[in-house]
């Protein structure tokens, strides 16, 4: 049965869409930027980030544009002033929580959360830095996780579970003691699920998993691999 | 036309910034004729000057003496501007954080040295708890991430301000 299809308004601008889609979805199908993070294009999404919060004509919350789904008549805006004051909020509170070194990571200047500061134009920010003290995880032959620079976007839990079907990631502990960990809380390289394909590693969009080998600035990450993988597989998101 | 009074200041920092800074070539020439540098690792004066225009701070807060200096130096200056990542976030000083710092100097000055092992009681200030960024200490007009900020960056926040514009975020800087 072909999907219907609805009308919903984007920045006042009316566009036809699917229904079932996500407001992202949506507007990504029509060519509007709305900035993500935590979204990875072929995972489910989860809203972890709040990058991709959008105003929604009616109501005085702010809604996740990538797990929102869309409503025949609803009418988005993806850009404000407010908007933006939030999104900067956002991704000031990642840059807090945890130690972002750009200086000394091996994803500096390719890093989506170091452009995603660049382009929300943070130069600085509101409140002050939590330094806490966070381990490294060497034991695996291969890759290196290091909880200094996640931001808990989870792609790495969702790209084993959904593509590889490994299910080696999961997370624990709840607000600012959460953490990734490797099946029950095994080091990594202990993980016998682990298959090692480095999927997690290429969906990571910051240098929290890495190859080993790498210096500063030569973690160059393939998430583009990802989605495709997932494209020519047919799966169904 | 009377000239600008810059200060440049090093505090927890490696002065790279102060390297991008002078590696404005051609550009110091017109620079040289509309500010007069005061202070500053690059000059010989000794004293912070009672009053001076626009500094620019390189590095982390990281002792007390860093901190007294910053406090002074708030007060003589009018636009007072984090130059690069250690000023602006912490950076690679603010790695030691974690560490206690009586832990952390013994590790350094005793577990690390070949002679002479003791922690140094005078000669050498007294370091905070944490090496933590300008603005969690005294207000900051302006922030110029990176390490370091390209070089064009920092000449053209400081040609803003001669030009009387505040200097904006069309700047497209990232931090590292």
């Amino acid at each position: 049965m072909p999907q219907k299809k609805i009308s919903i308004r984007i920045d006042g601008e009316l566009i036809s869409a699917l229904e079932g889609q996500t407001i992202l979805q949506a507007a990504k199908a029509s060519g509007k930027y709305i900035p993500t993070l935590c979204d990875l294009d072929g995972l489910t999404s989860v809203g972890a980030c709040r990058i991709c919060l959008v105003e929604v004509s009616g109501s005085e919350r702010l809604f996740p544009a990538c797990t929102t789904p869309i409503q025949e008549g609803m009418s988005v805006t993806t850009n404000s002033p407010k908007l933006t004051r939030y999104r900067r909020i956002s991704l000031e509170l990642l840059l807090i929580e945890r130690n972002h070194v750009c200086a000394v990571c091996v994803s500096n200047g390719h890093c989506e959360l170091q452009s995603m500061a660049t382009s929300l134009g943070i130069t600085t920010v509101g409140l002050a830095y939590n330094f806490p003290k966070l381990s490294i995880d060497m034991s695996h032959p291969r890759f290196v996780l290091d909880h200094n620079r996640c931001i808990l976007c989870t792609r790495c839990v969702r790209v084993c579970a959904e593509l590889e079907g490994a299910h080696v990631w999961e997370l624990t502990s709840r607000g600012i003691h959460a953490r990734i960990v490797s099946e029950m809380n095994e080091s990594w390289g202990h993980a016998s699920t682990c298959t090692s394909c480095g999927k997690c590693v290429h969906a990571c969009p910051t240098g929290a998993l890495a190859e080993k080998g790498w210096g500063v600035e030569e973690m160059v990450k393939r998430t583009d691999a990802v989605t495709s993988l997932v494209h020519r597989r047919g799966a169904q998101v | 036309m009377k000239k600008v009074k810059v200060a440049t200041v090093w505090l927890d920092g490696c002065s790279g910034c102060h390297m991008s800074l002078l590696d404005m070539d051609a550009a110091i020439i017109s620079l040289a004729r509309k500010i007069d540098l005061v202070y500053g690792p690059l000059v010989d004066a000794q004293e912070f000057p009672e009053h001076v225009d626009v500094t620019l701070v390189e590095g982390a807060v990281s002792s007390q003496e860093d901190l007294s200096k910053i406090q002074k130096i708030r007060q003589r200056t009018d636009i007072l501007i984090s130059m690069g990542d250690c000023a602006v976030t912490g950076n690679v000083p603010g790695m030691r954080n974690s560490i206690p710092v009586q832990k952390l100097l013994h590790s350094v000055y005793v577990d690390g040295a070949d002679e002479k092992k003791a922690v140094p009681s005078e000669y050498v200030p007294a370091l905070l708890k944490h090496a933590r960024p300008l603005r969690e200490f005294v207000k900051v007009d302006f922030c110029l991430p990176g390490c370091p900020p390209p070089s064009k960056a920092i000449v053209g926040v400081i040609n803003d301000l001669l030009d009387g514009k505040k200097p904006n975020g069309n700047l497209k800087v990232k931090f590292g």
